[in-house]
């Protein structure tokens, strides 16, 4: 291994603009000439929106225009729709409509922009905007999950009867049904999946400009996949054609899904420019990120398990209800869905299961993926229904989710997947040893004696990342495929550029693909760039989600290698005056098979440019590849995550003194960076299982609407991990990855909780299980104890 | 409009502000100083934090006008003559960093943090310590990491090497 090439941890190379302060987000670009804009929103959960009088705003000083949804409408600026459609069980389609780009006749969440003030200023735009007068008529609102669908509900849209959008279902009911008829022993779980607030630390933000002397049209805008954005605004909503449209996502400030989707805000900048003739700026407050950024989970579930007498597992019956807000969000479908219901076998061999989901609009802001994307609400429900049942049955959770694992591969799930490779046990026994799991009755009887709680939590999570086979995708009712494309560019002294169609917003791809192309080219690092975020740069991609830019995108780059390679063979062939096939190439040099002759990297590319030495009609000039990678598969990381925890009962608060996690995410590239998305994303589950939620009271106004109501994790709520991996690789793609951006989110909440529910002794606990809630628990856990 | 002058990293700036400016809005709008962030609006994320008179602060809640006279420290001030500072040398290779939005603001709470506190600094304290600045990439493992190794190397270059 060099020093620089795969496997390496190599430090980032993107690190020293951001700890100097020069990294370019969004916000930090300006334009000669901007004006800023500045988003009237509803206050009402649900309102009619009569007349809008903006006569005193537009005399108000600086400002350009006022826009309301009557001028989107009149400008055929299209809303926006969901990319995936879901079917329901009778076969009928899912009920949806659009989001306009600012609302008319209704607002159908608070938050929802109704008007937007241009100004020179921003301070002119917000004093500018106290003096538009819109008359609302309010209506009553449908906010809680559980009940949106039952009868005498208000309705948020009169083409979804019972506020439904789908009652859609996955596997078999009548052999599920006939496994629970067959069980020794059953355990019912009742379980909500807390609605939290993805708050990447970058507010989003949109600076749209237009040049008339070209016609095009340009958006610099806070995306995880800036082509999607051009093909939303261009074909869906109709502001420029592609090819007058570009689409730049420069730094972005993290996004854990919540830059896939194609906003309102960055549609209105960007048709604005071209109307007012001027840059148009807009930056999200904070408040607004909580009231706009698409939320995520938000699930009300039963399930129930089937066990027969010697602890196998039988069976899985659930029944969900998703909260889908008010409008279509770009993959807001698919999450509860596909990327759920096909992750309930999690790590076990169950014969049978069968789900039904059902998607309800609420007044509220739409609900869509955030780090994880349905994988961690399934993986919540099947380790709380696995360990409950272990604990039911008075069997060590450890063993009890060893006795049910998958042990060989590939292996067909009731609910259509087939994991490709794994080994679960080895995972299990790393993670006990690093763990002393045979030292938790010591430690519990220690904490005893201080008067503490201490309770360990398992976690053997499973998830599907690397999205997605474009076919699978269609199947499931994509309007995109999801391959990811690459253009390898080698310039005449040997230096390289990658230009990729994934987007970095943390995941440090300026580093692990030039790992990559180090290690295959043989050449040092800082001879290569990696080039993302410009559709006028990168020929085309689908963007970072799904933990699918090192499984797709690198693969698509290998793809694009393997043919430079071959080219630069033909033409090391006619400099070595050798066939291509008997030129070897290895540690950046050309060797004729056998023989000393052989020639280096620099004067191969350099002679692909001159052309001197062989035949340009037979040979193309040039060393440029460029490649496509669909997958064929998705890819299943998978591992063990365990949480030793301590509640003070005086208290209520949470103490989490260890952390484990043993993670197979296949070959890995860079193991510093892959080892800093488990910490990231055990920390974002933390996070969900004690501290945050998203609360909307009866009317729809969202009580969590700042860091100071919406409890983010801190330096000071969370432990030091122990992170470790074991390795089998993956064999969908060339390079045997797996994907490890979303692991740490899906695997940690149940681990949490698990460890809450055996400290307590009771599982009357609920995420998040803040002190308050954890108190009340702890004082029914005292008087249980109290009582045996 | 109000007349604001002060020194923001050793360079005299001055300008006739609406009064309502904010120190952070004057750093990055005038002065284009965009390595300081505003992640929240109210003073919560830390994002903003920039040393006021050698104390760090939360630019998003200091009006520039009542900042006359004083001397400002940004991010980009802290590399002295193109050199990394011990802390921004220690975030790199700790990986103390992943979308660098909080970056900023975090390094520049962590001085402030060695600064007041010294640099025998263990978990609890550097954990307490950075309190008041979120990341939500890193799950602040190698922060706290990076933080450690900052303050040792900020003691390091402060104390003259005796054998020299």
């Amino acid at each position: 291994m060099s020093a620089t090439g795969i496997g390496a941890s190599v430090k980032r190379r993107e690190d020293i603009r951001f700890i100097t302060g020069k990294g370019h987000y969004t916000d930090d670009i300006n334009r000669p000439g901007q004006a800023y804009a500045y988003f009237l929103r509803s206050p009402h959960a649900h309102a009619t929106i009569g007349k809008i009088d903006a006569s005193a705003a537009m005399k108000s000083p600086g400002v350009v225009a006022v826009f309301t949804g009557a001028d989107t409408v009149s400008d055929k600026i299209g809303a926006h729709i969901g990319g995936v459609t879901i079917t329901s069980k009778d076969g009928t389609p899912m009920k949806v409509g659009s989001f306009p780009a600012l609302a008319h006749g209704k607002a159908l969440y608070v938050g929802d922009p109704v008007a937007v003030v241009i100004a020179d200023t921003l301070a002119q735009a917000k004093d500018a905007a106290e003096k538009v007068i819109i008359d609302y008529g309010v209506l009553p609102a449908v906010i809680d999950t559980a009940s949106a669908a039952t009868s005498g509900k208000p309705q948020v849209h009169d083409f979804a009867p019972n506020n439904t959008v789908y009652n859609w279902h996955l596997g078999d009911k009548a052999t599920t049904d006939a496994a629970f008829a067959a069980a020794k022993h059953v355990t019912k779980l009742d379980l909500v999946n807390n609605r939290t607030i993805p708050n990447a630390m970058e507010p989003r933000a949109a600076l749209g400009e237009y040049d008339p002397g070209t016609d095009v049209q340009t958006l610099h805008t806070t995306s995880q996949n800036p082509h999607l954005a051009r093909v939303v605004l261009s074909a869906f909503q109709g502001v420029a054609p592609e090819n007058k449209l570009r689409v730049i996502a420069p730094d972005v400030g993290g996004g854990f899904g919540s830059k896939i989707f194609i906003y309102n805000e960055e549609t209105v900048c960007v048709w604005a420019a071209k109307k007012v003739n001027r840059p148009v700026k807009w930056t999200a407050e904070r408040t607004e990120s909580f009231l706009t950024d698409a939320h995520g989970r938000d699930h009300v579930t039963h399930a129930e398990l089937a066990l027969d007498a010697g602890g196998k597992i039988l069976g899985l019956r659930v029944h969900t209800i998703a909260n889908l807000g008010a409008y279509p969000s770009t993959f807001w479908s698919i999450v509860p869905t596909w990327l759920y219901a096909p992750l309930l076998s999690g790590q076990y061999d169950i014969a049978t299961i069968y789900v039904e989901v059902d998607g309800v609009y609420t007044n509220t802001v739409p609900v869509d993926a955030v780090r994880g994307a349905g994988r961690p609400e399934a993986t919540f429900l099947v380790e709380r229904i696995v360990e409950l049942a272990a604990r039911e049955t008075g069997r060590d959770s450890a063993e009890f989710r060893r006795q049910n694992f998958v042990k060989s591969f590939p292996h067909q799930t009731p609910v259509v997947v087939t994991y490709d490779a794994g080994d679960y046990p080895r995972a299990l026994d790393k993670a006990l040893a690093l763990a002393d799991y045979k030292g938790v009755a010591a430690r519990k009887a220690a904490s005893a004696a201080k008067g503490k709680l201490r309770g360990v939590g398992f976690s053997t999570y499973i998830e599907a990342c690397g999205l997605a086979p474009s076919q699978v995708a269609a199947a499931m009712g994509a309007g995109v495929g999801l391959w990811e494309s690459a253009e390898v560019r080698v310039n005449m002294v040997g230096t390289v550029e990658v230009l990729t169609g994934c987007h970095s917003h943390g995941q440090g791809h300026e580093t692990t693909y030039a790992q990559l192309v180090s290690d295959r080219l043989g050449i040092p690092i800082e001879n290569i760039s990696i080039v993302h975020g410009d559709t006028d740069k990168v020929q085309m991609g689908m963007g970072t989600y799904g933990s699918r830019s090192g499984a797709v995108g690198m693969s698509a780059i290998f793809k694009a290698l393997d043919k430079i390679e071959a080219k630069a063979k033909k033409v090391a062939g006619h400099l070595l005056e050798a066939s291509d096939q008997d030129i070897e190439f290895k540690d950046g040099k050309f060797t004729v098979k056998g023989t000393d002759k052989s020639i280096d990297w620099v004067s191969v590319s350099l002679s692909a440019y001159t052309a001197h030495k062989f035949n340009g009609q037979e040979l193309e000039p040039g060393l440029k590849e460029s490649a496509f990678w669909d997958p064929p598969n998705f890819t299943f990381p998978a591992g063990v995550h365990i949480c030793e925890l301590e509640i003070d009962p005086q208290t209520g608060v949470v103490t989490i003194d260890r952390w484990t996690a043993v993670d197979d995410f296949g070959k890995l590239i860079n193991p510093m960076i892959v080892e800093g998305q488990v910490h990231g994303g055990v920390a974002h589950g933390i996070g969900q299982a004690l501290l945050e939620s998203a609360h909307y009271n009866s009317d729809g106004q969202l009580l969590t609407a700042s860091f100071m109501d919406y409890c983010m994790p801190r330096a000071d709520d969370l432990p030091s991990f122990k992170v470790d991996t074991i390795e089998t690789p993956c064999p969908s793609n060339p390079l045997g990855i797996k994907g490890c951006g979303e692991a740490g989110a899906i695997a940690s909440p149940p681990a949490v909780i698990n460890a809450i529910t055996d400290a307590l002794g009771h599982e009357d606990i609920a995420m998040p299980a803040t002190p308050q809630a954890v108190w009340r628990a702890a004082q029914k856990a005292v008087t249980k104890r109290a009582a045996e | 409009m109000v007349h604001v002058s002060m020194a923001v990293n050793g360079r005299h700036v001055s300008a006739d502000l609406d009064p309502r400016t904010l120190l952070v809005q004057f750093l990055r709008e005038n002065l284009r100083l965009t390595g300081t962030h505003v992640g929240c609006d109210t003073s919560q994320c830390g994002a903003c934090v920039v040393h006021l008179d050698g104390r760090a602060i939360k630019s998003c809640t200091v009006l520039a006008a009542s900042c006359e006279g004083a001397q400002v420290t940004t991010i980009e001030g802290l590399a002295a003559g193109g050199k990394l500072h011990p802390m921004q040398q220690a975030f790199q290779d700790n990986h103390g960093l992943q979308c660098g939005f909080c970056t900023p603001g975090m390094i520049m709470a962590a001085v402030d943090l060695v600064n007041r506190e010294g640099s025998h600094l263990d978990e609890a304290a550097i954990r307490h310590g950075l309190e008041g600045n979120i990341c939500r990439c890193t799950g602040y493992h190698n922060i706290v990491k990076a933080v450690a190794q900052g303050a040792r190397e900020m003691a390091a270059a402060a104390t003259p090497k005796a054998a020299e």
